[in-house]
């Protein structure tokens, strides 16, 4: 370990909401050091912890979801009742310890609950407050609530998942909030940046529709340029060929391959034993290739299903093709480097045992991040925050308890 | 309204890092790109993801024009880069001398691996990566091939979880003084993609397969639930949920069908505020999806988007990116960036990544054209006019 304190040490983080578009940037912000606080209530606690599996065992329970565990490591966890009297003061009191606060429900809602920018900042001015919603505070359609499993459909990615003349397809779980969670991080940081030297606060206005758009910026600016529309095809390219994904030995284990010139398409020829592909005039070069793609991917698969994946990626890449494994879940713990990379981090739950963790895509090489702790129980650190960082008086704390608010 | 005004970052990247910049220039800083003279920059793909940058076109395989970059590094706050480990190029930005020269430099590598470990210097596209990231094991028809979205995704994954880590060794950097290197690897930048599957493995031994095109898993019976409907004009995304939203959805969906004097089958019977999912068989489903089916049929993706918003329901069209340029939410909250096309005319960008305060961050500049701000980001990064006229006279800089 870096004897530098980690690089996000004594930043302030509270989160109000739930699901992941809100707390996967909490996560990431704890996992390099901030101090996170996800705020829940008894009554209405984190909707992934309520249904959402997989749970150990089968054995469901309000702190055994692991769903919530994976999204919510290295974070504090507090209940609070605003409706019970002090609930809502005690919330505020919290916001105005924070530095940051992070929300991602229906626009309006947090205001109606008496935690919003407007509310917020007459206490704490130079307050960063996130939120994250589908389509952002403001416009026509800025009431829609809605999962981001459905969002990625209206954002254009499941139309661009499968074959052209069959079905879209669905992206595993609500993939643009993560997306949207990658646009909002660095925005909360920038905001903190401006504040250290201004002394301003920021209400910063996340769509997560809008997010969206970058990630498929090149095919927008496509369409407003030359009027072309983007449609799905499969696993084809526009540049190289082959490019698809192919069957090996075993049960349903694939390898993605491509090649991005002739030469490469003659050392894969090579390597599966076929120098004659190269001069095939069906396969001279890529147009060709891209003509007679069914019978190149036929005969790519002959060599591929008689192959041990991870030997043919072996042998594929020590003659420079681009070739990878088509990754499973469980491949991806196995994975070399991955695990070169310290990309999960198992720690001990005390309802959920081992589980490992997501590390974040990037690695500072000073002050490098960890997974600090695993998820929370529901209200398990209100003693800590609320004596420790608030400084409620013992007194206080018990009335709180009493009036059911935490 | 700039959030990071006072920073000026150095862009030498490739697909893979290209939004790094671009959410950086968003936020304020100032981006010079960096591009060898003679490079093409017209496809759509380049133009789209680099808006906002300035350039400067300069030969980084020459000696003079290393010396150039190396001058230019020693003052700048951030480089961000994508050299292919064990490269010529990833030698000029090597992160031990780049720092010694300048020690608040904050370096980003954006790499398909990392810069280290057993496949570093492995060749990966974005096929690979949504491969090796386990995106592509999931997306597809259960017994179909393993499939990537057609537009390439493990650069913007890439480069966004870039950008957090650029930021993160920045807020370091204000307490420390000092800079870093910040190592991205796109494969497990991708893994972010896949929300919680791992875990299914990880805690249940269960290993998630491609999710298809139907909800799996919600009846106890194994009924599955459509997920994708054909319509008039392309495809709905709608799904028959149980609990309070489903409610509201379903309710709001038969008195929209009551509304168009559409046959409603067996939904008519059917009480929504009992109405359990998770208890259905497939051939209840079935017949519930029929009268559905069939008034989807009737409707444009439009008409259903309007519809699902007024009638509180969950649910979305399955857009095309002609879909999400004509949608009023986009225009109306200001996202668009009509900025001039460097032949004449306009370009339409996705403008600031957000609202500050109420304000879209600004996009004031196009995606550039070769040469366009070589002599004014040399003249600011303190080289003499002597000096540019001959960086530029010996072709190692390009100047329009």
């Amino acid at each position: 370990m870096s004897a530098l304190p980690q690089a996000l040490k004594g930043l302030k983080v509270i989160e109000v909401g739930g699901y992941a578009a809100g707390p996967w940037i909490g996560k990431v912000l704890a996992n390099y050091g901030a101090t996170v606080i996800h705020i829940e209530a008894r009554d209405r606690p984190d909707g992934f912890r309520l249904q959402y599996p997989p749970y150990r065992n089968g054995v469901k329970g309000i702190n055994k979801s692991g769903c919530f565990s994976y999204f919510n490591d290295s974070k504090y966890d507090v209940t609070i009742d605003v409706k019970k009297p002090g609930g809502l003061e005690l919330a505020r009191r919290l916001a105005d310890w924070a530095d940051v606060l992070i929300e991602n429900m229906r626009p309006g809602v947090i205001d109606r609950i008496g935690l919003g920018y407007e509310d917020l900042k007459k206490t704490n001015p130079d307050l960063v407050f996130m939120s994250t919603c589908n389509m952002g505070q403001t416009g026509p359609r800025a009431a829609t609530g809605g999962f981001g499993s459905q969002l990625s459909a209206l954002a254009g990615f499941c139309g661009l998942t499968g074959d052209a003349e069959g079905s879209p397809q669905l992206l595993y779980g609500p993939y643009i909030d993560f997306v949207a969670a990658l646009v909002g991080a660095p925005l909360v940081l920038a905001a903190l940046d401006r504040r250290a030297r201004t002394g301003k606060g920021a209400f910063i206005d996340v769509a997560q529709y809008e997010c969206g758009a970058f990630f498929l910026a090149g095919p927008l600016y496509d369409f407003h340029a030359n009027g072309k529309v983007l449609e799905r095809q499969t696993n084809s390219d526009p540049v190289a060929c082959p490019h698809n994904a192919y069957p090996c030995q075993g049960d349903d284990e694939w390898i993605a391959a491509s090649c991005w010139d002739d030469a490469e398409f003659g050392r894969m020829a090579e390597t599966m034993g076929h120098p004659e592909w190269a001069g095939d005039a069906r396969f001279k070069n890529a147009d060709a290739r891209r003509t007679n793609a069914d019978a190149l991917d036929a005969a790519i698969a002959s060599w591929t299903r008689t192959q041990d994946v991870d030997h043919a990626v072996a042998l594929l890449q020590g003659a420079k093709v681009h070739a990878y494994k088509v990754n499973t879940c469980a491949d991806l713990f196995t994975d070399a480097q991955l695990t070169h990379r310290k990309n999960w981090r198992v720690r001990k739950h005390a309802e959920i045992d081992y589980q490992a963790h997501y590390f974040p895509g990037f690695d500072l090489s000073d002050q490098p991040g960890d997974v600090t702790a695993p998820a929370p129980l529901l209200g398990q650190d209100n003693e800590m925050v609320f004596r420790e960082f608030l400084g409620l008086t013992e007194e206080e704390y018990k009335k709180l308890e009493e009036n059911g608010v935490i | 309204m700039a959030l990071l005004e006072p920073y000026r970052v150095l862009d030498c990247t490739g697909e893979l890092g290209w939004l790094t910049g671009r959410f950086l220039s968003d936020m304020g800083c100032d981006v010079v790109k960096i591009e060898p003279p003679g490079a093409d920059l017209s496809a759509p793909a380049w133009r789209g993801s680099n808006a906002g940058k300035r350039l400067l076109s300069l030969d980084l395989t020459s000696k003079a024009g290393r010396e150039t970059f190396l001058k230019m590094a020693a003052t700048a706050d951030f480089l961000i880069e994508t050299a292919e480990p064990g490269s010529d190029l990833a030698k000029l930005f090597d992160i031990d001398s780049l720092r010694a020269a300048n020690p608040k430099l904050i370096h980003v590598s954006v790499t398909p691996f990392g810069r280290t470990g057993p496949h570093a210097e492995w060749r990966a596209s974005d096929l690979e990566l949504m491969a090796a990231g386990g995106a592509m094991a999931l997306a597809g028809e259960p017994d179909g091939i393993p499939l990537r979205v057609t537009a390439p995704q493990s650069p913007p994954w890439a480069a966004s979880q870039a950008a957090v880590g650029a930021m993160v060794a920045l807020t370091a950097r204000n307490i420390s003084g000092r800079g870093q290197h910040v190592d991205v690897s796109a494969q497990a930048a991708v893994l972010a993609s896949i929300a919680h599957a791992p875990a299914s493995w990880d805690l249940i031994d269960v290993n998630p397969k491609r999710a298809g095109a139907f909800m799996t898993g919600r009846s106890v019976h194994g009924a599955n639930y459509r997920v994708f409907w054909p319509c008039k004009d392309g495809y709905l995304n709608f799904i028959i949920y149980g609990g309070v939203a489903g409610r509201r959805t379903n309710e709001g969906l038969c008195a929209w069908m009551r509304d168009a004097g559409a046959d409603l089958g067996v939904l008519a019977d059917i009480d929504w505020a009992t109405f359990d999912s998770t208890q259905t068989t497939q051939e209840q489903v079935d017949e519930m999806e029929k009268p559905i089916g069939r008034f989807f049929m009737t409707v444009t993706k439009a008409e259903f988007l309007q519809q699902a918003f007024e009638r509180e329901m969950l649910g979305y069209p399955v857009n095309n990116v002609a879909d999400i340029a004509a949608d009023p939410q986009l225009t109306e909250r200001g996202f668009w960036a009509d900025l001039p096309a460097p032949g004449g005319g306009t370009e339409r960008h996705c403008g600031g990544m957000a609202m500050i305060d109420g304000e879209r961050l600004v996009l004031d500049r196009p995606a550039p054209v070769t040469g366009q701000d070589t002599r004014a980001v040399l003249g600011e990064y303190g080289f003499a006019d002597k000096e540019i006229d001959s960086l530029i006279k010996s072709g190692t800089a390009v100047a329009s």
